[in-house]
């Protein structure tokens, strides 16, 4: 029963956000202007209980949610053959850069970060 | 053998196709997946994709009639951005006192994904269309094809460019993160959230539950910077 009343309740904010993002042509898309609702909504703890029993169960699975999309990219691959290896390469290199400078910056703006936590290097 | 054919034309028309083979597809993927210690190469959404993709094409499956089942998963988007308020709010003293550091981080790294795409793309000579298409690559599928609307881009062709993009850095972040020496889980969460959205951040909750928290606040992050600054960003561009 939490689950749904969970899910209900993500819903009813991201139909929120929807309704303000059209209403003040905002630049935001309705699911973040939810996710802010939600992070106010939650100051109530009524909500916390349910909100965490649906977050927790979508959050776990949120590699299932990719997947349509996925596909759908696997039917457009002639878009991308058409402009040839040259966009692997871009994608590739520009992701691997961003991950590199995000990183390498964080643990320069977060010292005390790496002796707190010490990742274990081999399961990530 | 014409019934087999029968019942396959009438299932494959159905809602219930897509969904079931979604769901079915998954959950082996999910399992093999399990079964391998999680390693990056046996990411589930990667194995998913390549074998639905297999079947619509083999089975001549329009995408469309697939889809039409797919939607009552890729309809949880929605709700799971909305979720990511959760595991924001359980750290929000955390997150209070590192906002700054992480908002650069977000700003210069996502900066650096989206500019030195575009750069590369233009310096190998690829067209225009393409070059407003990659720009929002790090940025979650459907809103990435949003701002690829907005800035003279195709939406299609950014979908396709957000989605390999995740796919990379989900596959290739571990030995990226190792070989710089990276170890703290919320610079590599969110670092994999950063250049590799929803991807990327599931790749990271699965790992350890720091290192998907800190991808949740850089996707969102993301979200809220490239919807911002990336019209901007190209009006003064053009």
């Amino acid at each position: 029963m939490n689950a749904l009343r969970g899910l209900a309740i993500l819903l009813l904010l991201q139909a929120a956000g929807e309704g303000l993002s059209r209403a003040f042509a905002m630049l935001l898309p309705g699911p973040v202007l939810g996710l802010v609702l939600l992070l106010v909504a939650l100051q109530w703890p009524r909500l916390r209980e349910p909100v965490a029993a649906t977050a927790e169960f979508l959050l776990a699975h949120l590699s299932l949610l990719f997947v349509p999309v996925g596909v759908g990219v696997v039917m457009h691959l002639d878009l991308v053959s058409r402009h040839g290896a040259r966009l692997l390469v871009v994608i590739v290199v520009s992701t691997w850069l961003g991950l590199a400078v995000t990183a390498l910056l964080l643990r320069r703006l977060l010292p005390d970060d790496a002796r707190d936590e010490p990742g274990d290097a081999q399961a990530s | 053998m014409n019934e087999v054919v029968q019942l396959w034309v009438y299932l494959a028309s159905t809602p219930l196709f897509g969904l079931t083979a979604t769901l079915v597809v998954y959950v082996i993927a999910a399992a093999l997946y399990d079964r391998t210690g999680s390693a990056p190469w046996a990411n589930p959404v990667l194995w998913s994709v390549l074998a639905l993709g297999a079947l619509l094409v083999s089975t001549r499956t329009p995408y469309p009639s697939y889809f039409a089942g797919a939607q009552f998963v890729h309809v949880l988007l929605g709700p799971a951005v909305v979720a990511l308020a959760w595991p924001l709010w359980q750290r929000r003293a955390e997150l209070r006192r590192r906002g700054v550091a992480l908002a650069v981080a977000a700003l210069v790294g996502g900066a650096a994904a989206g500019g030195s795409g575009v750069a590369l793309a233009w310096a190998l000579g690829l067209p225009d269309e393409v070059l407003r298409s990659l720009a929002s690559k790090s940025v979650t599928a459907p809103v990435a094809m949003g701002i690829a609307e907005r800035i003279g881009g195709v939406p299609a062709l950014a979908a396709v460019f957000a989605v390999l993009t995740g796919l990379v850095g989900a596959l290739s972040g571990k030995y990226i993160f190792n070989a710089l020496g990276v170890e703290a889980w919320a610079a590599r969460g969110f670092a994999l959230g950063t250049t590799s959205h929803g991807i990327g951040a599931a790749r990271a909750i699965q790992v350890h539950p720091d290192a998907g928290a800190y991808a949740g606040i850089a996707l969102g992050l993301q979200v809220l910077l490239a919807s911002l600054l990336m019209p901007l960003v190209f009006r003064w561009l053009a």
